[in-house]
């Protein structure tokens, strides 16, 4: 195996190539304000048939249960540890609508994870206007798989971290200096066109993603 | 052209509900991609840029390999070199076989084709199930991929909604899309449950941060990687970029050449296994980097531009020639334009270099290419690497097309060509006994008429209209 670490790199070490010092990397964004943002990110979402709703910093909690509701979901997956956990905590019991935490080892409840939720919640890294995707870094509070086990996932999006471009959010976040084990863009439901160029959603991930913004 | 793959293209040449379906989705794919590149000067910086990001990259190439792979190790990713697909499969095989795995599913991967793993894992008993759903819509029916994007591209609706009916009589009939996608995600959720581990490829690997970027819409790449105990990469040594600034310019180039998409629905990039505290993702990562003949390809100053591919299929959407034969007519595992430079420097001239000719050469291959790949001009040195006498080419079996009567008739015609009255008299004679020329001219004439030679050469035409001198 280490025999042919040392074949290949030798082989390509044998010719010399003048190296490419011309590449001039630029970080590509746009002057769009925050209102341009959040317009053009909705309207790419919406037009990959994600929902996007504003809302307000009193109200998610209300709007979250309306539209759980209106889908049907009867348990909504949940990080109780994040602050956003916590506000459903207070205010989820009345609504007829289970919060199950995300407490264990994936191994531990791997079918009911599959087969029992019918929903989840996560907050993001920010958003990117110019694809209309949101930045997920998965942790140990929310880990990867609450975004893609349950048929419905909902996410919290403060209106001010939706950056214009995909290289303007690594930029100004600094991605290089650090990044989880999985990072992640999503860009709307699970979809495919495998079967004669049909889309069809909801493929093996999410079928309905649910965008809230908080101004 | 060789007995089998004249054969093939007849056969696919015949078939006219594939070259409709064909055509109409290619059509659509190409007014896909046009809408997402409405300004034609943003695009072309665009593929400027593509092209120069990978060009860096293979400038470096060994040295950036070397950073990435210290990068893996600090992050808690094993990585593994293999030289050829049987020493990949090996190593992928022995990983499988010391975590004890029994059942694996398996994420969209082309050079996991390449190595045939299916197969081959299959055979040590190990049930390899692909979860894309073009990749399962094809396992099912036995086939290969016949595009590197859309793997059951060549299916029709009602073929495949027999297929599941026959694979699956407990489930009714139907050929609506989504009923029978929601059979598939049914299917392989279970299945997922179950695997003992998962098998991906990889889009681009990031040297700077050593991450593992993966392009897809259907959640089945993120399922592969995220829900089994073990996770095993597989791919191409070219895959390297330098920086994760790179990753960006490259990704919009992907999606939008690929499917007229300004991006997929996931963008997955992985560092490395579960850590302390986290629940999930997989408690171990491997990769496997495969040479396959890319540090050939790789030697030869022009011919290296074929690495600077990022596998978006626009050169196959917009080929005139993939339009008519669909992916399988080719036999190989990259069909179309860049197939048809890839595989003969993979294989060797001997075997594979009749796919260079296999081209019109209109050069929409070139036009599209996000990375700006020169396609036809490759096609062409690929065609003279075939016949070169010189024995100092990097590509595998040069010289080895050349044909003793084929050279002797170029011989001919030079040697014709370098003696003006020799050429004058050969003309005249032409002329005078055109109508003693066979008109059958083997497959030329099968379909068309044989060229009529006019009465007086060219020469004596133009001196008639006044040109004395040429």
């Amino acid at each position: 195996m280490n025999e042919s670490r040392q074949k290949i790199l030798d082989r390509l070490r044998t010719v010399s190539r003048e190296e490419g010092g011309w590449l001039q990397r630029r970080v590509d964004k746009r002057a769009w304000s925050e209102e341009e943002k959040v317009q053009r990110f909705a309207e790419c979402m919406s037009a990959v048939r994600a929902e996007v709703y504003r809302t307000s910093e009193v109200s998610w909690v209300k709007d979250l249960q309306r539209i759980l509701k209106s889908k049907g979901a009867h348990n909504l997956l949940y990080a109780p540890v994040k602050p956003h956990g916590k506000l459903l905590l207070e205010d989820f019991s009345s609504s007829g609508i289970e919060l199950l935490p995300y407490d264990l080892e994936v191994e531990r409840w791997k079918r009911r994870l599959f087969e029992e939720m019918d929903a989840s919640i996560t907050g993001c890294r920010g958003a990117i206007a110019e694809t209309g995707s949101l930045i997920l870094w998965p942790d140990e509070e929310e880990p990867r798989l609450l975004s893609l086990i349950p048929p419905i996932h909902c996410v919290l999006l403060p209106a001010e971290q939706i950056y214009s471009t995909f290289s303007e959010a690594v930029d100004i976040q600094g991605w290089v200096e650090g990044m989880p084990t999985n990072a992640l863009l999503i860009s709307g439901p699970s979809k495919s066109a495998d079967i004669a160029q049909v889309l069809a959603y909801g493929v093996h991930g999410p079928k309905s993603l649910v965008v809230l913004i908080i101004p | 052209m060789s007995g089998e793959f004249h054969d093939s293209v007849v056969k696919a040449l015949g078939d006219d509900a594939l070259r409709q379906h064909l055509r109409r989705a290619m059509d659509s794919l190409i007014e896909k991609r046009l809408a997402v590149f409405p300004d034609q000067d943003a695009l072309q910086a665009l593929r400027r840029y593509g092209m120069a990001i990978r060009g860096n990259a293979l400038s470096k190439l060994p040295q950036l390999l070397e950073r990435f792979e210290a990068r893996c190790e600090e992050n808690g990713v094993h990585v593994h070199w293999a030289e050829t697909t049987d020493e990949a499969n090996k190593i992928v095989f022995e990983i499988l076989q010391s975590n004890d795995v029994k059942r694996l599913v398996k994420g969209k991967s082309m050079v996991s084709e390449e190595m045939g793993l299916n197969h081959f894992l299959e055979d040590k008993g190990i049930e390899c199930l692909e979860s894309d759903l073009g990749e399962f819509i094809i396992q099912l029916a036995g086939e290969t991929p016949s595009h590197i994007v859309m793997p059951a591209l060549h299916k029709s609706k009602q073929e495949i909604a027999e297929l599941f009916h026959e694979k699956f009589p407990d489930i009714p009939y139907s050929d609506d899309v989504d009923e029978l996608t929601a059979v598939a995600r049914g299917i392989l959720r279970e299945k997922f449950m179950q695997a003992d581990a998962g098998i991906s490829g990889v889009n681009f690997l990031i040297a700077e941060t050593g991450t593992l970027c993966l392009v897809e819409n259907e959640g089945n790449g993120r399922m592969s990687t995220t829900v089994p105990r073990l996770h095993i990469a597989v791919t191409g040594i070219e895959k390297v970029v330098e920086k994760l600034a790179d990753v960006p310019p490259l990704l919009s180039l992907l999606t939008r050449s690929a499917t007229g998409q300004p991006i997929t629905t996931y963008f997955n990039m992985i560092k490395g296994p579960r850590q302390p505290g986290e629940k999930d993702g997989p408690q171990e990562v491997h990769l496997v980097l495969l040479d396959n003949g890319r540090s050939r390809i790789f030697a030869d100053e022009e011919l290296q531009a074929t690495l600077r591919c990022i596998r978006c299929g626009a050169c196959i959407n917009h080929c005139p020639i993939y339009t008519r034969l669909g992916g399988h007519a080719y036999g190989t595992v990259y069909p179309g334009p860049i197939g048809s430079i890839l595989e003969p420097q993979k294989e060797g001239l001997e075997r594979l270099g009749e796919l260079a000719e296999a081209s019109t050469l209109c050069g929409a291959c070139g036009e599209v290419c996000p990375v700006r790949i020169p396609i036809p001009k490759l096609l062409n040195r690929l065609r003279w690497e075939g016949v070169r006498q010189d024995g100092t080419g990097e590509t595998s079996g040069q010289g080895r097309r050349r044909k003793h009567s084929e050279s002797l008739a170029w011989k001919g015609w030079s040697s014709l060509a370098s003696r003006p009255v020799l050429y004058r008299i050969a003309v005249k004679s032409a002329c005078r006994f055109r109508r003693l020329l066979p008109q059958q001219l083997g497959p030329w004439t099968h379909v068309r008429k044989a060229p009529e030679i006019a009465e007086k050469p060219l020469r004596e035409l133009v001196e008639v209209q006044g040109f004395t001198d040429e």
